[in-house]
């Protein structure tokens, strides 16, 4: 009986492990081309770490680094081959060419801080 | 570009103290400024407030001045570094808390680890008294892993935090419960496991902190260069020498420079001449000698004069901080070979949950008794053991060395796949002139017929050419002024195209030019036929000279090789990379020069619009190619390429078209960038061989593979301490390639 129960609760766990982590993915915020993207790089994550920019825009993100783990250091936007060094404490601007509709990951170099920009067409 | 909560910007145009209100008013009409200080004496305004960079420029543009922003990367970077110890202190106290922990916890848990029971008082106190005490561990030593964890979590990502918060959490509500409700579990089973979570926090805690002082080596190259900035500069005002701060310095500043000082920022020097080591930017060991004209790079070494010159390029204008801005940019650039790892990462940490959550219902379902224990510690030891860390560190850590390691021998490498690419070069395309020649024509040979000298024969080539307009002319005189000849007054000159020149010197007729303009004057050269012959074999252009008929010598002209190329395309050689030159020039000569060299094969008399179907048609082969050029004339056979390398004049490092840049000039810069790029790629695979085979087996043993076997199962503290250990390997193994010399 309680082999039945752990298989079960096993197989559950497995299918909300798969779903929340794999499948489904967190809403991007919409943001305008004009505004400058303030984004915090604090306890592992960016905040906010999805966003929804408009595509054939040049738009800048702002980083402020609250994290002193080197591995917060860096932000690297492998697909547009752009990085920039995030110093402690103070906040970097990051100016992106304009983007083709698309999604693009910006990562710490580790790749453990993950963030996305969904380009759209306006 | 950058943005930060307090800067500082150079202001030039500043003429009076009304200008400083002007300055201070524009500035606070930018939305975000919070307070604004002008310094007339220094030309500087101080911003502190939310307000971005190009707002502020553009506002003291408008108001008539010139503005940019001072970045003082030394202080900055010591700034670092003080966050970075602050942050290793913390990282060791708190694993200190969490290890001196764990020695009560390992005490109480030993009577079980020897099979014996846990006697009854013992568990009785010390147990809610662990519980307690690694709850203390939890909150002061280990918050970050719990916050982590829970944020990421909401953001549909899972990392390193993720496992390490997990397993504890269950380790300590399993603990928790064996001591509260006992009687849940068969007799004799229950034992909880405080050490675990005391030794594992302590352990990863401890690791972090040994990573990052691990990975503070990595970056030293950029520390190196940023050091080379003197911190004051001796300018020229009102014909008195003052020191002021390097920031303070303005272009068309005049500047001293003593012997035995570094040279402030870029320039053109003035007056005086010395000698300057500029192996710091160009990894050119020689010094190289500046006269008055020549160009100076902020950051190098001057040796022997004092001199003046006068500042052109200043702040993060100069070469030094082009450098190191490019070096900082290709530092975080990913090579294909670590994208692989990438998306291996993505997928990494859901997947070792749900091989935990595998593995706890297998033992439960299947395992021995007490199955519930074995359950929970082969979960818990798969989730510590598994380290995405060394996985997602493997390339980056390697990369920024490489990086590094190649700008301290001149090179720079612009991106990941230039840097990957570079070891797997089948090809090297030279261009000719300026690439394996230096570019310039200089007198190489002087033959006298008989009964002439050869300061003789130079007097008169050199007095006749100072009429002529000839490429080869400056060549000739050049010479002549090297040696200290006197030029002779000329009558009656006359330059006769594709021939030659003549004209009348002490009183005779003197002609010098090509052999065909010797034939038609019937001039005898039958004297110097041979030798004439060779310097043509030599790739050089061997000219006649006649005094009254008679031939007087041949003076030889040739765009002499550099002194380093032979030995340069030897190692290409050596590599097992085939060396082909590409070059306008005519057959002869380039054929010439590549006999001397070494030369595999050559393309020569191609129009520069062709060079890059010539590197087209190599790659069409199926030839990995690495075109050289001076990333002028050659920018689209340079972009053509799978990489392109231009070679810079001293420091410039604005070569658009390049993947990769050669400072020095030499083309040993080729055979060293891909020693580099080899290393450095070997390195990257040993670390994601080292972290995948160290997942691969360890996860599985985590999950007590062996156990069936040979009754094998893992510690979950061992595991811990595995875990711990993976991340520092890999960052010390990208560290040796600090001790590599190509």
């Amino acid at each position: 009986m309680s082999e039945t129960i752990v298989t079960l609760g096993g197989i559950a766990a497995i299918a909300v492990i798969a779903w929340w982590f794999w499948l489904s993915k967190s809403k991007a915020e919409h943001v305008n081309a004009q505004q400058s993207i303030d984004i915090q790089v604090k306890d592992g994550v960016y905040q906010p770490a999805a966003l929804e920019v408009p595509a054939g825009q040049a738009l800048t993100l702002r980083f402020t680094r609250h994290d002193a783990t080197p591995c917060a250091e860096k932000v690297v936007f492998g697909d547009l081959g752009i990085s920039a060094d995030l110093p402690l404490g103070k906040t970097q601007s990051v100016t992106l060419p304009p983007l083709n509709p698309g999604q693009y990951e910006f990562t710490c170099q580790m790749g453990m801080y993950r963030g996305r920009l969904v380009a759209t067409q306006a | 570009m950058t943005s930060s909560n307090s800067l500082r910007l150079a202001i030039d145009g500043m003429r009076c103290a009304g200008c400083v209100a002007g300055v201070e008013t524009a500035l606070r009409g930018v939305p975000g400024v919070a307070e604004v200080n002008v310094n007339f004496a220094a030309r500087t305004a101080d911003v502190r407030g939310e307000a971005q960079v190009p707002a502020l420029i553009a506002a003291v543009s408008k108001a008539g001045y010139r503005a940019s922003e001072i970045i003082d990367e030394e202080a900055a970077e010591s700034e670092k570094e003080a966050a970075e110890l602050a942050h290793y202190r913390v990282l060791m106290r708190k694993s200190q808390f969490a290890l001196a922990v764990a020695v009560p916890a390992l005490a109480f848990g030993f009577p079980a680890m020897l099979g014996g029971n846990m006697p009854h008082a013992l568990m009785q106190w010390g147990s809610p008294a662990l519980a307690v005490l690694t709850l203390t561990v939890m909150l002061y030593s280990g918050p970050q892993f719990f916050i982590g964890a829970w944020k990421s979590l909401r953001n549909h990502t899972a990392t390193m935090d993720t496992l390490i918060a997990l397993g504890m959490a269950a380790a300590w509500g399993y603990s928790l419960t064996v001591t509260v409700a006992p009687r849940l579990f068969p007799a004799g089973t229950a034992e909880p496991f405080w050490d675990v979570i005391a030794v594992v926090i302590g352990l990863v805690v401890l690791g972090q902190a040994l990573e990052m002082r691990a990975r503070g080596r990595t970056s030293e190259a950029v520390k190196r260069l940023i050091g080379l900035k003197p911190k004051t500069a001796r300018v020229v005002r009102d014909g008195q020498e003052i020191d002021i701060p390097l920031a303070e310095v303005r272009v068309n500043d005049t500047l001293r420079v003593r012997p035995g000082e570094k040279i402030p920022v870029d320039g053109e020097l003035i007056e005086g001449h010395s000698l300057v080591d500029e192996s710091m930017l160009t990894g050119e060991p020689m010094p190289v000698e500046k006269n008055v004209g020549a160009e100076v790079s902020g950051g190098t070494l001057n040796k022997s004069g004092t001199f003046l010159f006068r500042a052109t390029r200043v702040g993060k204008d100069t070469a030094l901080s082009r450098i190191v801005e490019m070096v900082r940019q290709a530092q975080g650039a990913k090579p294909a070979i670590g994208r692989m790892a990438d998306t291996v990462s993505a997928w990494f940490v859901p997947a070792v949950l749900i091989v935990a959550v595998t593995t706890f219902v297998v033992w439960f379902d299947f395992g021995p008794e007490p199955r519930l224990n074995f359950a929970m510690i082969a979960a818990v030891t798969v989730l510590v053991i598994a380290c995405p860390c060394a996985l997602g560190l493997a390339t980056p850590m390697s990369v920024m060395v490489g990086v590094g390691k190649a700008a301290e021998h001149g090179i720079l490498i612009r991106n990941g796949d230039a840097l990957q690419q570079a070891g797997q070069l089948t090809t090297v395309v030279l261009d000719k002139t300026g690439t394996v020649t230096m570019g310039k024509p200089a007198v190489t040979a002087l033959i006298p017929a008989a009964g002439h000298d050869a300061d003789g024969l130079l007097r008169l080539a050199a007095s006749l050419e100072a009429g002529s307009e000839h490429p080869l002319a400056e060549a000739v005189l050049n010479a002549a002024k090297e040696r200290g000849l006197a030029l002779a007054p000329v009558q009656n000159f006359q330059a006769v195209a594709g021939h030659g020149v003549h004209g009348e010197i002490d009183g005779k007729h003197v002609r010098f030019g090509n052999y065909k303009f010797m034939e038609e004057h019937g001039i005898a050269c039958d004297a110097l036929h041979d030798q004439a012959q060779q310097s043509a074999s030599r790739a050089e252009t061997p000219m006649f000279l006649a005094a009254d008929g008679m031939l007087a010598g041949i003076v030889a002209v040739a765009d002499p090789i550099k002194p380093d190329s032979k030995t340069a395309i030897a190692r290409l050689h050596a590599l097992h990379i085939k060396v082909v030159m590409l070059t306008g020039d005519n057959a002869a000569t380039a054929h010439a020069v590549a006999k001397q060299v070494g030369i595999d094969a050559v393309f020569a008399e191609v129009l520069p619009q062709d060079k890059d179907k010539q590197v087209a048609e190599l790659i069409a082969r199926g030839e990995k190619v690495g075109m050289v050029g001076d990333g002028i004339n050659d920018a689209p056979a340079l972009a053509r390429a799978d990489v392109g390398f231009a070679i810079g004049t001293g420091t410039d490092v604005a070569i658009e078209s390049a993947d990769v840049t050669l400072m020095s000039g030499s083309l040993h810069g080729v055979p060293n960038a891909i020693a580099i790029s080899r290393a450095t790629v070997r390195n990257i695979r040993q670390n994601l061989f080292g972290a995948f085979i160290y997942n691969v087996l360890g996860i599985p043993i985590a999950a007590g593979l062996l156990y069936p076997l040979f009754g094998l199962l893992l510690n979950p503290m061992i595991a811990g301490a595995a875990m711990a250990m993976s991340s520092v390997t890999v960052v010390s193994n990208a560290g040796r390639l600090r001790w590599f010399k190509p």
